[in-house]
């Protein structure tokens, strides 16, 4: 068994409450944290090696570090519980069965920022979440954890929750912070960052749900047992998304470090692919990230095992390696159509780019038509050849991440399924019939010089 | 019957009035438009859907101009600019969900509806659509129903049926 951090307690009954999960150990590092200094916390999260659990993977100290403090001015944490990245739902399963994590999580940090006002930005479909965060501070403002000069130290704090209105895009810091000030989700035009002019212009951070719940058990540990957890630089323990074609789907707590096979076969994890169907392939981080045949997911490309960590997912670059991404892991059987699913992905990003820059707006657009006209049975060889360009012309000419990750499930499904593609075209009324099955690549392949 | 009014009352319920004041102190003086989002929220929840004269008082709380409810209220995915049913089903349909049934699921509601995708029955009771990813992939097909959207997960046919009929009877 990995060791659980943040999923220690699930299980015990009426752990949602403040009592029971004071009881089990709860806001002990808020009375630990508010004995330090503002700085020792973030020493402490620094020497912990954290990073953003919400898809960058940013070391959460060092962002904490760069926060401007000029005098007079206040300074605010956001926390980023737009959870909207196709496949993760990590985020949605900690704020409704363990709430209080997140609320001493963020006192902890806004403490160690010094803010004196934060907010929990929860995306609008997630009401019922909301209600249930905005009883949890009413029972921690209740027993004195927040508010006015909490227990004794002298430290206020105002926690609130701000419901956005359905936008993928504001899980994206900049469109975050314009939409909590009330206006459309565009993202901003960076620098400058966030950290020296964020919310109304003031120095602002802006940490995903699980990265500021990690602070927990950070705090009552120390960084240092943090960092002793993991692997290399990825430290720690992550919560993982699994959905899909798995026997039993769910949030996991892992070890960074786990191989993927085990992940997905252990009776621990996943328990394999259901319907005893065979693995086709994954999207292990979101589906931002690219996709990967079966082969690649289990192995890297020198047949070495795949490990679940930052550097062990990205280990091969695009050509044969993925991202860890937000820990959205989507498995397909041999019954899934890559074409179909690629498909609806690009619809996806054409549905919620912002429609800022040209690039995203169209090319998302155009990926979606051509990827709808191959599936549908009225695609071209040179159609293919196409959507790689496309996407190529979006990644990197785009303010936010948003146009990268519609390129990238296109690119790396063509990159490494293009043979399906081309049957598509070659066979446009068997493909609407059957299955294409595994594809090309149901045998490990050698280190191969595939490019796009 | 339901009736589905076209032109909504224009005043607002003194509890509207008490959680917009609530919503507005959360944030700094002079950063009031921040409440926008939530207070549109509120508005939705009562009339069910956002009409302009409702948009306009809305920017008068807040002392902006009505252009800026507007620019929000339809950049937005969760705010109707049109009434709907009582009961507006909305359904994922982004990958994960797609890879479990969701598209059968989408199909089973137009069939059992008789109403394509945005439209409401005769009865006024339903609306249903197709909406992305709701951050609920390990639990798909899902579907969720305002204003408190509500969460209905693994979802088949049967299930389906059951609760078109459920809310039905309600």
């Amino acid at each position: 068994m990995g060791r659980k951090l943040l999923l220690e307690h699930i299980n015990v009954p009426g752990i949602n409450t403040f009592d029971v999960y004071r009881q089990n150990g709860g806001y002990r590092a808020v009375e630990k944290a508010l004995k330090m200094t503002p700085d020792e916390v973030v020493e402490e999260v620094k020497k912990s090696g954290l990073r953003g659990r919400g898809g960058a993977g940013f070391p959460t100290g060092m962002k904490w570090s760069f926060l401007a403090k000029p005098e007079g001015v206040p300074r605010y944490l956001v926390c980023n519980a737009d959870e909207s990245e196709p496949g993760t739902f990590k985020d949605r399963f900690l704020m409704t069965h363990i709430p209080h994590a997140l609320i001493e999580g963020m006192i902890v940090s806004s403490f160690a920022l010094g803010a004196k006002t934060s907010y929990i930005y929860v995306r609008g479909e997630m009401m019922p979440q909301v209600r249930i965060l905005e009883r949890a501070i009413a029972e921690a403002k209740n027993a004195g954890y927040l508010g006015k000069n909490i227990l004794g130290t002298g430290y206020d704090l105002e926690l609130y929750v701000q419901p956005g209105g359905g936008a993928y895009i504001c899980g994206e810091e900049t469109a975050l912070l314009e939409s909590l000030e009330g206006k459309r989700g565009n993202p901003r035009i960076k620098p400058p960052f966030p950290a020296i002019a964020g919310l109304y212009g003031c120095p602002t951070v802006v940490n995903n749900v699980e990265s500021i719940a990690a602070t927990v058990p950070i705090i009552n540990d120390g960084g240092d047992e943090y960092a002793k957890i993991g692997i290399g630089r990825s430290t720690g323990t992550k919560l993982i998304s699994a959905s899909g074609n798995l026997v039993r789907p769910g949030v996991y707590e892992i070890e960074l470090g786990l191989p993927v096979e085990e992940f997905i076969y252990s009776d621990e994890y996943c328990g394999g692919i259901a319907n005893g169907k065979r693995l086709k392939a994954t999207v292990a981080g979101g589906s931002s990230v690219p996709v990967l045949p079966a082969n690649l997911t289990l192995k890297l490309a020198n047949g070495e095992p795949r490990l679940m960590s930052y550097e062990g997912l990205s280990e091969g670059g695009f050509i044969t390696g993925t991202m860890m991404g937000s820990g959205g892991f989507i498995a397909f059987d041999e019954d899934q159509c890559m074409v179909r699913n690629t498909w609806n992905f690009a619809r996806f990003y054409s549905h919620e780019s912002c429609g800022q820059c040209s690039p995203c707006r169209e090319g998302t657009g155009w990926m979606e038509k051509i990827l709808r006209k191959i599936e549908f049975g009225e695609g071209r060889m040179s159609d293919i050849d196409l959507l790689v360009d496309v996407a190529r012309k979006i990644e990197g000419n785009t303010i936010c991440p948003l146009g990268d990750a519609a390129a990238w499930p296109v690119a790396s499904a063509i990159r490494h399924f293009r043979d399906e593609f081309e049957w598509h075209v070659k066979e446009p009324v068997k493909c609407l019939e059957t299955n294409y099955g595994l594809a090309n690549y149901a045998v490990p392949i050698a280190k191969t010089e595939v490019t796009t | 019957m339901l009736k589905v009014e076209e032109q909504q009352p224009e005043v607002f319920p003194e509890t509207l009035i008490e959680k917009f004041n609530e919503i507005i102190s959360r944030y700094p003086k002079g950063k009031q438009k921040s409440a926008l989002l939530p207070m549109l929220h509120e508005v939705q929840a009562v009339f069910g859907w956002l009409s302009v004269p409702s948009m306009d008082k809305v920017a008068g709380y807040l002392g902006i101009m009505p252009i800026e409810v507007y620019e929000v209220a339809s950049f937005y995915t969760m705010y109707f600019l049109k009434p709907q049913g009582k009961y507006m089903l909305e359904v994922c349909r982004t990958g994960p969900c797609c890879l479990v049934g969701a598209e059968k699921v989408m199909a089973h509601i137009e069939q059992t509806l008789g109403v394509k995708e945005g439209e409401v029955t005769a009865d006024g009771l339903f609306s249903w659509r197709g909406v992305e990813c709701l951050a609920a992939c390990g639990f798909g097909p899902v579907l969720q129903i305002g204003p408190e959207y509500t969460f209905y997960e693994n979802l088949n046919e049967e299930k389906v049926d059951q609760l078109i009929q459920d809310l039905r009877n309600k």
